[in-house]
């Protein structure tokens, strides 16, 4: 067998190289650092495939003109920044209720608004979750390296058609644009999930078919006709008062995440068998972090780290666990506090929860995290 | 034949579920066959009607057609 | 009903069976008494009959507003968005499937005030897709607010005093921001608007129809008008004069009117063709 390709990508063309194997192919958006090289890379990369690019005249039209290539059935992604991320959130709330895959990624920059669009930060954690109005679910992805981010856009792609929702992709500035080697992977080296389709007649389809946890959904034009709206709906698609209605779907939504919790959450260990102190973080921190566990151990320090690959459901049976055997976990990150309140929030107490915060656009070094961690023992 | 037969009424009909009574095909009606019966349009003088569905093109409510 | 002519000679009157494109079950629809959205509907209707349109080739789309509540009445893949937001939704489905039928149908809020830049970029890239913009020149689902169309010194809510802002010419806007077909109609002239319609679908590349219509709940009884029909007389009728008549006539007759029928048709390269070729002769041969 050959030897597998191996390229010096950057982050963001390691994101297009996962989109491209996912099957995405149809990329709609607008230009905004420090995630623009995706849009440029999807641009070279689709019409040779066939697929469908387009630069939209806004951030809101770029989220938009995907959705409806999702729903025209083709895989469909934008990628934006801060600020960008911010204008697609009421679209990003109707892909929740009407239940369209997309794959959103947002290289997270400095804010808030216009804020350092050349600097790293992780500050969208909980624009992730919370951007749009409404309770709706969330499903948001945070790759460590360059590597990870084509694997992990992979796997958003497969988690968007599986459940029928829109998935995020968030990585700093600092993984957007550094350069690692990454293995182009081969078919069937990962594997690519595709949206059910329906098999009932279509005047017996139902888009919402309460029959299902997630029900199929056919592309328009395939000859199912049904109706798709941003209001509370019934099974059928179509808008509806009923209370008892519209609570069941609400809370039908949020259940379809999760329920299925364990099988989308993903989280790497280092070192916590023994741990006695935890460090908790995403993305380039991460990398800082697994640093600091080096050093630390070499210094005799009995120090691990949980790293989760999904933050969005929260990781909340790994933390809760960790915290009944470890004296304190540390959260360093590129903000002042998304996820320490939310790692407080499932340790309750067991164990002590500091947050090591940045927002000067300069990362979270190794050393930092080396001393947070000292002054726990 | 036929006088009769070219003197055959046609049939308008009327939904009353649809109507909304906003007396567009009344107002418009340029042989006065309809009335307003409360807030549902009627028939009141069938023998006027050309058939020229007016009534029908400018309702906005699908509630009237004149058949044949 | 194009075939009410031929009808007529034959004295035989069929009536156009609307129900062969509607969701009869979801009747009566939501707008008020006079609303002239049902008319423009049923123009709509007549107009995508004539045209011999596949329902299932057919993806209707809109925004947010009462127009944009026509998607739930017909039997298409319909696609009911958020505000402003018809076009750019428009866009990716035409772009991801060019074998289909994408019509908008949008309110002058929806289209020009929220969505005016999608409007004017949907125009320039001259994508195959007919816009019907139902101008009532009011925010009717908000309960009468001014809009980007409603004219000076008119009453609504919003501008108890008079409207102080010069509206939109829809049409001028459209045609300057590149749209190869744009034309006017009115809920009164339906079977014109029936006609003009059928050659904005018909039409490659954008169309945009700008259909004006009646508000009777909140523009007509703020502004003193007594009913629907006052509305479709003075302002539909009266206030608009067809294009072909209106080269015959001295500027004084059409002082203060709207020009109705085909104001501007071109031919130009459609964006999903041109796209296509794009694929086919650039990408595939560049490594």
């Amino acid at each position: 067998m050959a030897e597998k390709k191996k390229k010096l990508l950057q982050g963001n063309e390691a994101c297009v190289e996962g989109a491209i194997y996912a099957g995405c192919r149809f990329y709609a958006g607008y230009p905004i650092t420090p995630s623009t090289e995706i849009a440029e890379g999807m641009s070279v990369r689709l019409p040779k495939l066939g697929g469908k690019f387009i630069q939209m005249e806004d951030e809101i039209g770029g989220i938009a003109a995907a959705l409806g290539g999702s729903l025209a059935g083709l895989k469909s992604m934008t990628a934006t920044s801060g600020p960008g991320f911010s204008l697609k959130q009421e679209c990003i709330g109707y892909a929740c209720l009407a239940e369209i895959p997309l794959v959103i990624v947002d290289v997270m920059r400095g804010g808030p608004s216009t804020g350092y669009p050349t600097g790293p930060s992780q500050s969208d954690i909980m624009q992730a979750k919370w951007g749009t109005h409404g309770d709706h679910p969330a499903i948001a992805l945070t790759p460590s390296t360059v590597p990870e981010i084509l694997s992990e856009t992979v796997r958003a792609f497969n988690l968007a058609e599986q459940f029928r929702t829109p998935v995020m992709v968030l990585y700093d500035e600092i993984l957007g644009h550094m350069r690692e080697p990454v293995t182009i992977p081969g078919p069937g080296d990962f594997a690519v999930e595709d949206r059910a389709k329906p098999t009932c007649k279509p005047e017996e389809y139902h888009p919402y078919d309460d029959k299902f946890l997630i029900a199929p959904l056919a592309p328009f034009g395939s000859g199912y006709r049904f109706h798709v709206t941003g209001l509370n709906h019934k099974q059928d698609g179509f808008p509806t008062n009923d209370s008892k209605v519209i609570r069941e779907n609400n809370e039908r939504i949020m259940r379809k995440v999760h329920v299925n919790r364990e099988s989308i959450w993903k989280n790497e260990e280092v070192m916590l068998d023994d741990a006695e102190v935890a460090i908790f973080t995403i993305g380039s921190t991460a990398r800082s972090a697994r640093f600091a566990v080096n050093e630390l151990r070499k210094s005799g320090v009995k120090a691990g780290l949980l790293r989760p690959l999904t933050i969005w459901p929260f990781p909340d049976k790994a933390v809760a666990e960790l915290s009944t055997r470890v004296k304190a976990i540390i959260v360093p990150e590129m903000n002042l506090g998304q996820m320490t309140l939310e790692v407080e929030r499932c340790a309750k107490g067991r164990c002590e929860v500091e947050g090591l915060y940045r927002v000067d656009g300069e990362p979270i070094t190794p050393s930092q995290i080396f001393h947070e961690v000292r002054k726990y023992l | 034949m036929t006088e009769s037969a070219a003197k055959k009424l046609p049939r308008i009909a009327i939904n009353e579920r649809l109507c909304k009574g906003c007396s567009i095909c009344v107002d418009f009606c340029p042989t006065d066959v309809l009335e307003m019966k409360g807030s549902c349009v009627a028939v009141k003088n069938l023998e006027a009607c050309t058939r020229c569905q007016l009534c029908d093109l400018r309702c906005p409510d699908f509630a009237i057609q004149v058949f044949d | 009903m194009s075939t009410t002519v031929a009808e007529k000679k034959e004295k035989v009157s069929v009536p156009f069976d609307y129900n062969k494109y509607l969701r009869p079950n979801k009747l009566p629809h939501i707008w008020c008494p006079g609303c002239g959205h049902g008319i423009v509907l049923k123009a709509m209707l007549r107009a995508i009959d004539k045209a011999g349109l596949d329902k299932n080739n057919i993806a209707l789309v809109s925004g947010i507003g009462c127009s944009s509540r026509t998607p739930g009445y017909v039997d298409f893949n319909t696609l009911h968005t958020l505000h402003g937001r018809a076009l750019p939704f428009a866009t990716g489905i035409k772009l991801a499937r060019p074998e289909m039928k994408v019509i908008v149908v949008t309110g002058d809020g929806d289209a020009l005030a929220i969505g005016g830049n999608h409007f004017i970029h949907a125009c320039r890239r001259n994508i195959d897709i007919t816009v019907l913009v139902f101008t009532n020149a009011t925010y009717g689902m908000t309960g009468g607010q001014y809009s980007p169309t409603t004219p000076l010194e008119s009453i609504a809510t919003t501008s108890r005093y008079g409207n102080i802002e010069p509206p939109f010419d829809t049409c001028e806007m459209a045609k300057a921001s590149g749209a190869t077909f744009v034309a006017r109609g009115t809920a009164y002239h339906t079977l014109e608007l029936e006609k003009t319609i059928h050659e904005a679908i018909t039409h490659k590349g954008t169309s945009v129809v700008d259909i004006i219509d009646a508000c009777p709940t909140y523009f007509g009884r703020a502004n003193k008008f007594k009913s629907a029909t006052h509305m479709m007389e003075e302002i539909e009728k009266d206030g608009t004069v067809n294009v072909k008549q209106a080269a015959n006539l001295p500027p004084e007759k059409l002082a203060g009117k709207m020009l109705r029928g085909v104001l501007h048709k071109v031919e130009g390269p459609e964006y999903c063709e041109k796209y296509d070729i794009l694929i086919k002769e650039k990408a595939s041969a560049k490594k």
